[in-house]
Parts: structure tokens; sequence; C-alpha cells
């Protein structure tokens, strides 16, 4: 909300210094996010009325314009296209300096000398304004050449821009945001003057009013103002609207408006001419009503939209034949809009219920500055003196205005004011600061909440403008807050607590930690690569798995939830290819996801409106997947990669193993299954990218990208994958025998599946290593030739001929018993 | 005239498909192709020749080729499709290799050692500290329901604060019931549950994630992110334990001459909330323009768990009270490396990883 220092200070004494009350504000929660000085650096800026337009030549974004400020006929070039003949509009005069240290000089554009410019609202700071000149409309009476700070008054000041908090309900009003002021520097504030009805017809005798939903309408006050002249503002309300961001309409909804951000009621206004047997009446909206609002949209009422727990509620105000005028509170309809010959205004001051406000403005997508507050909570006691504002305001554009007595007052299920105890001690439990009682209740009282004091507790009524505060329980912590708030953060003491329980990470979290340190190890590089990927590469990385999908995604090609991470690390290599840096290995520790249809075992999760419902959620994987893209990366150095990381991580014995069928997007004849040996755990798969792929995402299939795709769940799982024996052997100090054996081995025997029978063939066995392959039609259909080389010892001494000759057998028998043949 | 004549149509067909059905390899296929279908097929000049016929006749004939081209053109996308689909057959069949055969030591591994990224590292900082201040680590599922990233939390459906959240609903259950969690709090939720239902308060735990925001990626914000947030709840936890938690955080992190100070804010999930500020670490809070002038920036929330939010898990207000706080990992990544602008840390420009260390 914007709100300018001078519209404060109606209400009372600001510190001279804008940087104290700026700090005042911030304090109080009143966070400004923003300040901007007006109306300076405007002393030479002038009203000019313009006499003559004339296009220029061969330009047709500028014309010629001729301008009389006082001086004479003066040319200038402009290439605004808002203003006719007639207007007075801001000049710039040559040697004039704008905000900005913006110098103006002759400029010559097109041939056509300018002596000045003509200015926009935004050129001259006062507004945001920039889409044409500023029109001064309403100094028809000024003499072209008076200076525009003293033809619009203005003198310096500054816009806040304060950031309203979710429970601030109050500080959408200049007079809330004053109040909190007051309450911190200890001042008062004052009140503004308002108007009473001027005319002695009762309201009754020509209007009426109704509530036939009274949980919608808490309050609903209706006044009937006769001999409306309807026209400009006074400069003054134009002025202060202005300051707020608003735009000025006509004297009618700018003083409604004034109102509004001034006391924070919203209140609307009907040409009483198009309000059917001047009633106004406020229900549910039946599904089939259309309302056309004022922007000109047609909306269709009472649709539940897809927002969880949407009703479809909407509250409207109906006139004496039950037709909808207006959208409660959030808008009004362009059938009873105020127009230049309306005489008679009938005017609505209200209090809406702020549920079903917040959810029609959700669900009509119509945020309003009327739907900002009634959302929030109105204070309900405010509606007539609103009025007495309103009318006080148009009585200066619109004297001959008469108010009508008794303005109809129909009450509605108003919510009720909670009365909350604070026990002593209560404020210290909480903050660990003790605050004096007398100044607990001072503090509060400044911001006009009702506290009774018996036998030293505090029974807290909250004001009227702070719906916000609950009751019991809950509504202590939020009067603590307001006593926490005025009293100063800043000045509650610090104390920094320390308990007996040790801080420490899970041994998910330490080994996550290893595996990352073990990779870098590797010379792979960690990227991060974006969960919401495309559908096209999902569908074709993994055409049979259902896909998660994104509802309301920001782009099309982030609208699915990746059930893998290498599609984005081979997006992310290949850019790196383009850029000439493809010489680099990625990996990425992430989550991936599965949708629930085709997930073996459920994530049911408590969830819906009020968590009454179970929801399959899609279960979630944390995995590592590493794509080695360096020129020389195939397969090989996929399975060599693992082996370090095996050792480098403890695990005691996996073993890699080829697949008929080869997990989504890995190369179908060369990946292979990670097994734990002792669990039959799969710790993941490694092998290379399916070529298809890599056509499909870099445009080369030709190059052999390595892939390892390891699961963290299971890895992680000492039971799953299991662990090296924190017992180590120390080795045999007597020297150990070698023989190198080699076997014709059938395809079918997993080379490492014949290491370990060898390895576990005897206690002597120190080694096994696989050294060399060899394929030749000689050997056999379906065999290669493998051959490992094997270490011997014995820890009580050096084994003899005869031991290694013994030993020997007994390998070739264990190899034999796999199927394996010495060669 | 051309060799073919419409009478002849229904034969040349037949012999077209044949020759396509003894096509052997996809070379094959795109070196016959235009002879059998394109520009310089019989087809085609006998298309062109149509010119000289009747209108009536024109139109039959017309007809008559289209139709013996739609065949003909089916007959070769599917031969390219089993001729594709053998190759890559045979391809795979040439490329095969059993892994579990490879010789590790014969395979030379490039020697270099590689990076942990900006996040990873910003994140074990944190973490680090945390733990030093007797913190857990604490984590949670990335996909989560309303229940546990809305309404534990105080947040009831339709509430304007969910406005504060834009929020990425994921296509299951009925709508805005399953969603991509908007900040690391339902992880707060859950660990309160199971400290309740396992009996095991205190908690001391801080949970890094992360989280997903509907918000068009800019130099500061992306729609993916990552937060660490911090729970206590035990006995006796004051607000002046929360401030003094993260001036101690503060000056562990980011060094002993920044300071923090917390003013008033708004979650709904905290009473009293706050925003919780510290030096301008750019001006060490002189006053720049990172910190329009104030000496100040602001690094994340906190505040006292809101009793409705301890009551909604079980937990008893008047017995334990706790307070909560939260910052993005991804801003103090930023803030460390200086880093302009956020989405260089999703781009993986090889020459960005390699700096990180």
């Amino acid at each position: 909300m914007n709100i300018s220092r001078s519209w404060l200070e109606t209400f009372l004494d600001l510190p001279e210094s804008v940087e104290e009350l700026r700090g005042v504000m911030d304090d109080l929660g009143l966070v400004v996010e923003g300040m901007r000085v007006v109306g300076e650096g405007l002393e030479s800026v002038v009203v000019a009325r313009v006499d003559e337009v004339h296009a220029i030549e061969g330009a047709d974004r500028i014309r010629r314009v001729i301008v009389e400020a006082g001086t004479g006929p003066l040319t200038i070039v402009c290439g605004a296209m808002n203003f006719d003949v007639g207007n007075r509009v801001p000049l710039a005069p040559v040697g004039a300096v704008l905000p900005g240290d913006f110098v103006i000089s002759e400029r010559k554009m097109k041939g056509v000398v300018s002596n000045g410019m003509l200015c926009s609202a935004r050129e001259l700071q006062l507004s945001d304004d920039h889409v044409g000149l500023m029109i001064l409309d309403n100094l028809t009476d000024a003499a072209p050449g008076t200076p525009l700070v003293e033809a619009l008054a203005i003198s310096p000041d500054v816009i806040f821009e304060i950031s309203v908090e979710g429970n601030r309900p109050d500080a959408w009003s200049i007079e809330g945001v004053a109040r909190d002021i007051a309450a911190r520097l200890g001042r008062t504030i004052r009140t503004v003057p308002i108007a009473t009805p001027n005319d002695k017809q009762l309201t009754n005798d020509v209007a009426s009013a109704a509530i036939s939903t009274p949980s919608l309408c808490g309050r609903l006050t209706v006044s009937v103002l006769e001999n409306v002249e309807v026209g400009p503002s006074p400069h003054w309300v134009v002025e202060r609207l202005t300051s707020a961001g608003m735009r000025s309409i006509n004297n009618v909804v700018d003083a409604s408006n004034f109102v509004m951000l001034e006391l924070g009621q919203p209140t609307h206004a009907y040409d009483a001419r198009n309000v059917a047997k001047h009633h106004l009446g406020v229900r549910s909206a039946r599904p089939g009503e259309v309302l056309v609002t004022l922007d000109g949209v047609e909306r269709p009422l009472a649709q539940p939209g897809r927002g969880l727990g949407d009703t479809g509620d909407d509250c409207v105000i109906v006139d004496g034949d039950d037709h909808v005028l207006s959208l409660a509170g959030i808008m009004g309809g362009a059938s009873s809009e105020i127009s230049d010959d309306t005489t008679t205004v009938l005017f609505e001051s209200a209090f809406f219920e702020p549920m079903t406000v917040a959810r029609s403005t959700k669900r009509h997508g119509l945020r309003t500055e009327g739907s900002n507050r009634f959302e929030r909570g109105v204070d309900p006691t405010l509606a007539l003196r609103a009025v007495g504002r309103f009318v006080h305001i148009l009585q200066e554009s619109s004297p001959q205005l008469r108010w009508l007595k008794d303005p109809l007052d129909v009450m509605g299920d108003l919510p009720s004011r909670p009365e909350i105890t604070i026990a002593p001690g209560d404020v210290e439990k909480l903050l660990g600061t003790a605050i004096p009682s007398e100044q607990v209740v001072g503090l509060l009282r400044a911001i006009n909440f009702d506290v009774r004091e018996k036998q030293h507790h505090l029974y807290v009524t909250p004001s009227t403008a702070r719906l916000d505060i609950r009751d019991g329980v809950l509504g202590r912590a939020d009067v603590i807050e307001e006593i926490a708030r005025l009293y100063g953060y800043g000045r509650l003491e610090r104390h920094t607590p320390t308990w007996p329980e040790p801080g420490s990470l899970n041994a998910r979290q330490r080994f996550r930690r290893l595996l990352r340190s073990a990779v870098v190890g590797l010379g792979w590089n960690e990227a991060w690569t974006p969960t919401l990927g495309n559908d096209a590469d999902f569908e074709l990385l993994s055409p049979a798995k259902a896909r998660v999908r994104i509802t309301n995604p920001l782009a099309a090609d982030e609208s699915v939830l990746r059930s893998s991470m290498i599609v984005g690390l081979l997006h992310a290599w290949s850019k790196n290819l383009e850029r000439g840096e493809g010489d680099v290995a990625l990996f990425e520790v992430g989550v991936v996801f599965e949708h629930p249809a085709d997930a073996l075992r459920q994530r049911l999760v408590r969830g819906g409106a009020g968590g009454h419902e179970q929801l399959s959620l899609p279960p979630e994987n944390e995995r590592l997947t590493a794509l080695l893209g360096r020129a020389s990366d195939d397969a090989s150095t996929a399975v060599a990669s693992w082996e370090v990381l095996a050792r480098r991580l403890g695990l005691l014995d996996v073993v890699v193993r080829s697949l008929n069928e080869s997990p989504d997007g890995f190369h179908p004849t060369r990946s292979a299954v990670l097994e734990d040996r002792g669990s039959g755990a799969v710790l993941g798969y490694l092998g290379e990218v399916d070529p298809a792929l890599v056509q499909h995402v870099a445009g080369d299939s030709a190059r052999r990208v390595a892939l390892i795709d390891l699961d963290l769940d299971v890895l992680s799982n000492s039971a799953q994958a299991l662990r090296q024996s924190h017992q180590v052997v120390v080795p045999s100090r007597y020297p150990s025998a070698l023989m190198d054996l080699a076997f014709v081995v059938p395809n079918a025997i997993n080379a490492q599946d014949l290491r370990f029978v060898l390895a576990t063939s005897d206690p002597h066995v120190e080694d096994v290593q696989l050294f060399d392959t060899y394929r030749d039609d000689n050997l056999g259909a379906d065999v290669r030739s493998l051959a490992y080389a094997v270490r011997l010892s014995a820890n009580d001494r050096t084994l003899s001929d005869d031991d290694v000759a013994r030993l020997r057998e007994r390998l070739l028998a264990s190899a034999q018993q796999l199927g394996a043949v010495l060669r | 005239m051309p060799d073919l004549s419409l009478n002849d149509l229904d034969d040349h067909v037949r012999s077209v498909l044949e020759e396509i059905a003894r096509l052997s390899t996809i070379d094959e296929l795109v070196e016959r192709e235009p002879t059998l279908l394109g520009k310089r097929s019989e087809l085609q000049q006998l298309q062109r020749s149509l010119g000289s016929l009747e209108l009536d006749e024109r139109k039959t004939a017309g007809a008559a080729i289209q139709e013996a081209r739609r065949t003909l053109e089916d007959a070769l996308a599917k031969k390219r499709a089993v001729l594709a689909k053998d190759e890559r057959a045979k391809a795979l069949e040439r490329d095969r290799l059993d892994l579990g055969d490879v010789v590790v030591t014969n395979v030379v591994l490039p020697l270099s050692t590689g990076h942990e990224g900006a996040i990873t590292l910003t994140q074990r900082a944190l973490e680090d500290v945390f733990v030093g201040m007797g913190f857990t680590v604490s984590e949670g599922p990335e996909v989560e329901s309303d229940w546990y990233n809305f309404e534990a939390l105080n947040i009831p459906p339709a509430h304007p604060a969910r406005g504060l959240w834009d929020t990425f609903y994921v296509d299951l259950g009925s709508p805005e019931t399953v969603l991509l969690r908007t900040h690391t709090s339902p992880t707060q939720v859950r660990l309160m549950e199971s400290a309740v239902s396992q009996n095991a308060l205190p908690i001391h735990s801080v949970m890094p994630g992360r989280c997903y925001r509907r918000d068009t990626p800019d130099a500061r914000h992306l729609s993916t992110f990552h937060q660490i947030e911090g729970l206590v709840v035990d006995r006796g936890i004051t607000f002046g334990d929360l401030a003094g938690i993260i001036e101690t955080f503060t000056k562990a992190y980011f060094g002993p001459a920044i300071e923090s100070r917390l003013r008033p804010g708004y979650f709904p999930f905290t009473e009293p909330s706050a925003e919780f500020e510290i030096t301008c670490t750019i001006c060490g809070g002189k006053g720049c323009r990172t910190c329009s002038q104030t000496g100040w920036i602001e690094l994340g929330g906190c505040g006292m768990l809101d009793p409705a939010v301890l009551l909604a898990v079980g937990i008893d207000p008047d017995e334990w009270g706790g307070f909560a706080f939260g910052f993005g990992i991804d801003r103090c990544a930023q803030m460390r490396h200086e880093i302009g602008d956020l989405r260089a840390l999703i781009e993986n420009d090889a020459r960005f990883l390699r700096q990180f260390s």
C-alpha cells in the first residue's frame, strides 16, 4: 500500500526525519519496501494551453504543437497523442531541470525546433502514469504560465510503499498506520471531520435493505444521497488518490476510494435510477446467474472452482427485483455504475464475511482494493463513520448534496469478539522478557484493545479493527505478539539456549557426503538439472511408464516430474558439447519420482480438506546418476570407475552382471546391474547411454557416453549394500605364491562369479584378479577365455610347491563346478 | 508419352511393392526411393501427363494415382521402420559387451578432480554450523499433500495466505491436494508427528531441502530452490532464545562482524513472527545499493510456533513451546560466491562448475 507522508500527517505529528519515520514503520512490521519523493524539482514547470496541433512531414510518431505558456506562442515537438487543442498540460521550458537531473534544452527533430517538453505525470514523478501527457483538466481556470506547483498546490511529499502483512487488517488504511505509529511514539491521533445526515426525510421512506444470508454479511448499511452533482474531484482529493496510486474517475467514485484508503472501509455507490425499488439486498448467488462487472467482464456466478474446498459460494448484492447488482465487496456491476447525470445515489457500506470474499476473489481471478480489505476483515463498526467521511468529502464538490436521515443499518452474523486472558508470567514465558503490566496495558490500549485487570490477570478484548486476533490459547499468542511488536523486538532480551542432546548427521547423511567426495575424486562435476521436464523426452526414455504431471506448469517443457536424471544430465552434457566443453563427466544427486499407478509400494499420505483423506503420492527415490561424456569414456570406464567407488565406499562384494533387459535409457547390449552378492539387492545400473537417446538429445549416435545410476535408498542401507567388516586382516609376513590361470568359460558364466568362486575356494587364496579376456572362434561357440592372476599365502609359513600344486587343483575343481575349463 | 499408362497402374503398383519387399538395407532404400516413388518415378511421370486429359477423366485418373501413391508410401514407411529396427538390432549386437568381463586394470581413467556444486557446498557449511550448535538434520519428500504443506501449518484451504506461495500442483487426487512443497516446513510437521508418536520430544533439528514455487525465474529467484529451516520444540523456549540462536548462527556462519536483528513479520505458522535481517555483507552495514542504503539485508523468516500448529500435531502448547526459522540456501550461495545471476546455477556450464571447491 502506498502512503504519503502528508496524508499520514493529518492524523498525527510525525518525526521530522523521513529515515526515522521509515525506521519506526519497519520496526512495527509495516515494512517500507520503497520510498519516493514527489513534487520536488518542479519549480520551472508551468501550465501551458495547447493552441494548435500539426503533423510533421515524414514523421508519424511526433507532432508539432503550438502552446501558450504566458510568453507568447511556443513551438514544441511532442510524441504523446492523448491531448488536443484546448487541453492544459505541463510544460518544462528550455532550461528547466526535471526530477532526476534531467535538463531540458532546445532540440531539433525532423527539422522542427522544440522549445521545451510537454510532460507526463511520470516524467514529473507525480505518479506512475506514462501513457501520455498529464492532462490538467481540473485547471481550466489556471492562466497559461502559472507555475505547476502553484496551480496544483503541490508541496514536496514522500510516498512510502508499505507491505501489509496478512495479520494486519488495520494497516490497510492511513488511519490504521497512523494509530500504530502513534502507539509506538506515545502520541494520540487526530480524528478527521465527518458529516451527518442533513435531510429530514427518513431513508426508510425511499429505500430498503435486507440480508437474506446472515452468514455472508455481518452488517449492511444503505444511505440515500440526493441532489448529487457528478463532476471532477477537488484537486487535493485527486492528489491524495494519486499518491496512493489510484486514478481519479469522478467526485463520487473518488470520495469512495478516498475513504477506503483513509479509513479502510470499502464502499460502493449505485445510481439509484438503476436499482429497482431502491432496495439493496444481500444473498448467495444462484447457479445460472451472471454479472457483468465494471471491468466489462461477464462472470457466471455460483460455479464451484477447481480450488480445494470451493463450494462456489458468491455473495452478491441484489435490487428490489432480485437482480444481481454487484459481487459483494469485490466489484460493482456495470448496470448501476455512477454516470455523469446521476443525481441520486444509493450508498452501500457493509461488512462481508472474509473467507467468502477470499474464495470469490480467487475463483473469479478478480483482486481489487476492496477485496484486499474485506478478505482480511474490515472493522464492522466503521460502516457509518465511513459514510460520514464520504459525504464530508463529496460535499466540497457537490454542495447541494442531501444525505437522508437515519441510514438503513441491517445486521447479520458478525464475528464474535474474544476475551483473552493473559496470566501473570505469560508474556515473559513466551518472550523471555518481563514487561511491566502497566506498560503492557498502555501498549494494548494505544491500539484500541480493551483491557480489564483483575487479580493480576489481564482480560483483553481486541480492537474491532483486528479480526485476525483469535480466541483462547491462540489469541494469547496473537496478543503477546502485539505487545512485542509495540514494545520493539529489538528491545527484547536475547539468550542462546543449550540442550543436552548432541547435534549430528544421521548415517544416510554421512554416507551421502562420503559418496559425493568419492565421485568428485573420480573427476566428476556436480550438476543441478531440472526436476520438471519435457514430456517428449520422457516418452522417448520410458514409453511404458505413466508420467507424473504438473497441473499448472510455467512452461510446456516443464510439465512432467522426472522419473530419471539421465535426460537432464544428457541435456546438460550436450550443451557443454555445444560450448566446446564436452570433455566432462557430470553427476547429480537428486530425487526421481514414480507414478503411483506404476509403483510396487504405495506412498499413502494424509491430505485433502481437514486432512481427512488418504492420498497416494508418487514414491520418491534418491539416486546418484553420473554421465561420463569425456572423449575416452565408454562402458569400460563406467565399470572401472564403479570398482574404485565401491572400494572407497567400503562395499563388501558387488557383482557387475549383464542384463538381458536393460533399464530405460541404457544401451541395450552394454549395460549391467550392480547386485550385492550377499543380499541380492540391486544397488544400481551402469553401462552406456542408449545411442538412440544420445542421437535424440545431442544429435550424435556414434559418441559413446558412459552412465552410472545408483540407488541411494539401497546403497545407504547397510543391510542391503553390505559393508566390509571393520575388522581388518593383517597380511601374512611370508611371501605369497603367484599363479595365472586361464579358463575357457561359457558366455553365460559371469567373470566376477568365477572370480568369487576362485577367491573363496580356499582360505589360502589371498586375492584373485581378472587380467585378460580373449575371444576366438577356435575356442568354441559361446565361450571366451578368462585369465586370472591368483595370489596365495599362509599366515604361518611360506607355501611349499606341494601346497601350491594342491591349491591349484582345488582352484581348478571349483572353477570346473561352474563350467570353466582350464585352457 | 510416359512408359506407364493408366491401364498398367495396378501392375505397376504390384511390381513396386515387390521391389520394396526385396529391399534389405536402409541405404538401399534411400537410394531407390526417388525412382520408386519420388520425382524420377514412373508414377510421377504419369501424373505429369494428366494435363492433356479432359476434366472428368483427369479427376478419375488423379484419384487412382493418389491411391497408388498412398499404397506405395505406406509400404515404404513400414519397410523403413522394419529395416531401421533390424539395423539397430544388428548394430547393438555388434556392440555387445559383457561388463563383467571388463579388465579393470586395463582401463585408464582420466586423472582429474571434480567439483561439488555450489548448493551442496553451501548446504554442508550451514549444516556443519547447526550440527555444532546441537541440531540434527532432517529430510522429507518433495511431493507433498496439501495437509503437510498448508493445513497443518495453520493455512486452511482458500485462506488468503496460501496466495503467499505460488504453488505447483500435481495432477493426482482431487484438485490442489497433491503439490510440490513450497517450503521445507512439511518436514517440520512430519518430524513433530513422529516425535509425538515415538514419545521423542524435544526436537532440535534443521531441515534442508529442495522446494518449488511457480515463479518465473530471474536473477534472484529460481522456481526450484533450496531452503534450510530449523525447528526447536522444547520446554521453556522463548522468543529471546530464538533471537539468541539466530545471532549465534549469524556470527558462526557469516563471521563475527555480522549482526542480526528481528523485525515483526507474518507467517501463519508462527506467532509472534519475525523477519530476520543481517548486516549487509557487501557494505558491512554502511549502506549500499544491495541493502537499499539501510545497512541490513533480509535473510529469512522465523517465529515462535503458533499454538495451532502444535495442536494440529498433538503437542500440548501449555507444556511445550518452540520456534522455527528458515532461509534460502541458494541465497547464501549467491552471497558467498557473488553469483550475479542465480540462473547460472542451473546452466551446468563446466567452466562454472569447475570453480567450486
